[in-house]
């Protein structure tokens, strides 16, 4: 199997997003998405940990025996996440305040062992690790554009508490779309999240099919022409 | 033979893997344990000086403590800490780490410091799962409604009054939450009766030191 790393980054950021294509890690995602930085803390811990997963487990794939190869996935998953977990209280405390509780979430994650099934086990090292990166880039883009989507309508409000993940100095960032906005409920609650994930897979499906429709129109054009 | 030298490997195999995910993460335990336990006293020390500023005590805080026990008054079944501010020998505030179990997700928990006369120095929400965008404005970061317990006793405000305003209270309730504040209102009171009660089995100075009867 080969793969460039375009090809890696096409397929992590678009044409096989896990989030919109893939649709895994609903779980966390459609728990987590009600604000931008709640998005985004989620989304760079994930990535995080599927860069890590992917490096160690395509490290170690031409020891795994096939038939013990799940159990070991889920052993390595499970250190890394706790090893992530403690060392990030130790030494970021602050942030760990902010994603302590999105980390345990990501064991939930089915994208992580997905990836490592899928490509890590069967690709070299630095490819695993693009796709631990473009894979996690594009799961947090979608969490990020799905946290904005329900903040705006939900609150109001954009980047709100943004001080928390940048400190004081960003407080400045969080913009109150419109004065004296009441809140929207549904789009802070879970099916908000679920409708808002549905219209941005409907939207993308679109758009691809909008894609492929020009592609196949560029050569029944040129064929009109060499008939002229 | 040959099935069972594959099974035995393969088990082997699994069990190296086991042993080397299980010792990367006793490393890290080790490395770290004293680091986050120095993290969490800071940052609980941080939220202790917002409700009792430094200057206002010199005594070691942390390790000035009682476990006292009520399960009606302070939400649970457990014991709980109570730390104590003192300034040369006099007792100045507790602050009770309450409970309020009737929230709308589970438990509410609670930092209350109280001062020695029975007022609220003020009032934090440690932590809580409360409903983002409805409940969570009982956290300060959400809304300042938490302080709207500081100065409040028993003494200045009825206990009839120790309520939401739909309830007849004194207190705001959220809009489409009610079950949240009112639940943090009645931990709050019920911490103050507690007060009340055993003050003085509170301050108990730490080298006598006694749990006092629930």
């Amino acid at each position: 199997m080969k793969n460039s790393y375009l090809d890696i980054a096409r397929n992590g950021l678009w044409s096989n997003n896990s989030a919109l294509v893939q649709v895994l890690g609903l779980c966390p995602m459609l728990a987590i998405t009600n604000t931008m930085v709640n998005s985004l803390g989620l989304g760079l811990a994930t990535t995080l940990t599927l860069i890590c997963s992917n490096v160690s487990i395509s490290a170690i794939r031409h020891w795994v025996r096939p038939e013990i190869r799940i159990p070991v996935f889920v052993l390595i998953i499970a250190s890394i996440v706790t090893v992530i977990e403690l060392s990030m209280n130790a030494w970021f405390h602050e942030l760990y305040d902010i994603l302590g509780i999105f980390i345990p979430l990501i064991v939930t994650n089915c994208m992580i062992i997905a990836r490592a099934e899928a490509f890590a086990s069967k690709n070299s090292i630095p490819h695993a690790f693009a796709d631990g990166l473009f894979m996690g880039l594009g799961f947090t883009l979608v969490l990020l554009l799905l946290g904005t989507l329900r903040e705006a309508i939900g609150f109001g409000t954009l980047f709100q508490q943004i001080e928390l993940m940048f400190g004081d100095n960003a407080k400045w960032l969080t913009v109150h779309l419109f004065g004296n906005y009441r809140g929207y409920l549904l789009a802070i609650l879970p099916p908000g999240a679920f409708l808002g994930l549905g219209f941005m897979i409907a939207f993308k499906n679109m758009l691809d099919r909008r894609i492929e429709r020009k592609r196949q129109a560029v050569p029944a054009k040129q064929r009109v022409q060499f008939v002229k | 033979m040959s099935l069972f030298k594959n099974m035995a490997i393969s088990a082997i195999l699994l069990g190296l893997f086991a042993v080397v995910g299980t010792g990367m993460v006793s490393l890290t335990y080790k490395n770290t344990a004293k680091r986050i336990a120095a993290n969490h006293r800071a940052t609980l020390l941080k939220t202790l000086h917002e409700l009792i500023p430094a200057d206002q005590y010199d005594n070691d805080i942390f390790s000035d403590t009682i476990r006292v026990s009520n399960p009606a008054l302070l939400g649970s079944n457990e014991a709980i800490n109570v730390y104590r501010a003192r300034k040369a020998g006099q007792p100045v505030a507790a602050i009770i780490e309450s409970i309020a179990p009737d929230g709308y997700s589970g438990n509410i928990y609670l930092l209350i410091a109280i001062k020695y006369n029975g007022q609220i120095a003020g009032v934090r929400v440690v932590n809580h799962r409360e409903t983002p965008g409805l409940g969570d404005a009982i956290d300060l970061s959400h809304s300042d409604w938490i302080l709207s317990f500081t100065g409040k006793s028993l003494k200045n405000l009825k206990s009839r009054n120790w309520a939401v305003k739909r309830d007849g209270g004194n207190f705001d309730q959220f809009t489409g939450a009610t079950i949240t504040p009112r639940a943090v209102v009645k931990a709050v009171h019920n911490a103050l009766i507690y007060f009340n009660q055993q003050r003085d089995k509170l301050f108990v100075p730490p080298t006598t030191k006694k749990e006092p009867a629930a």
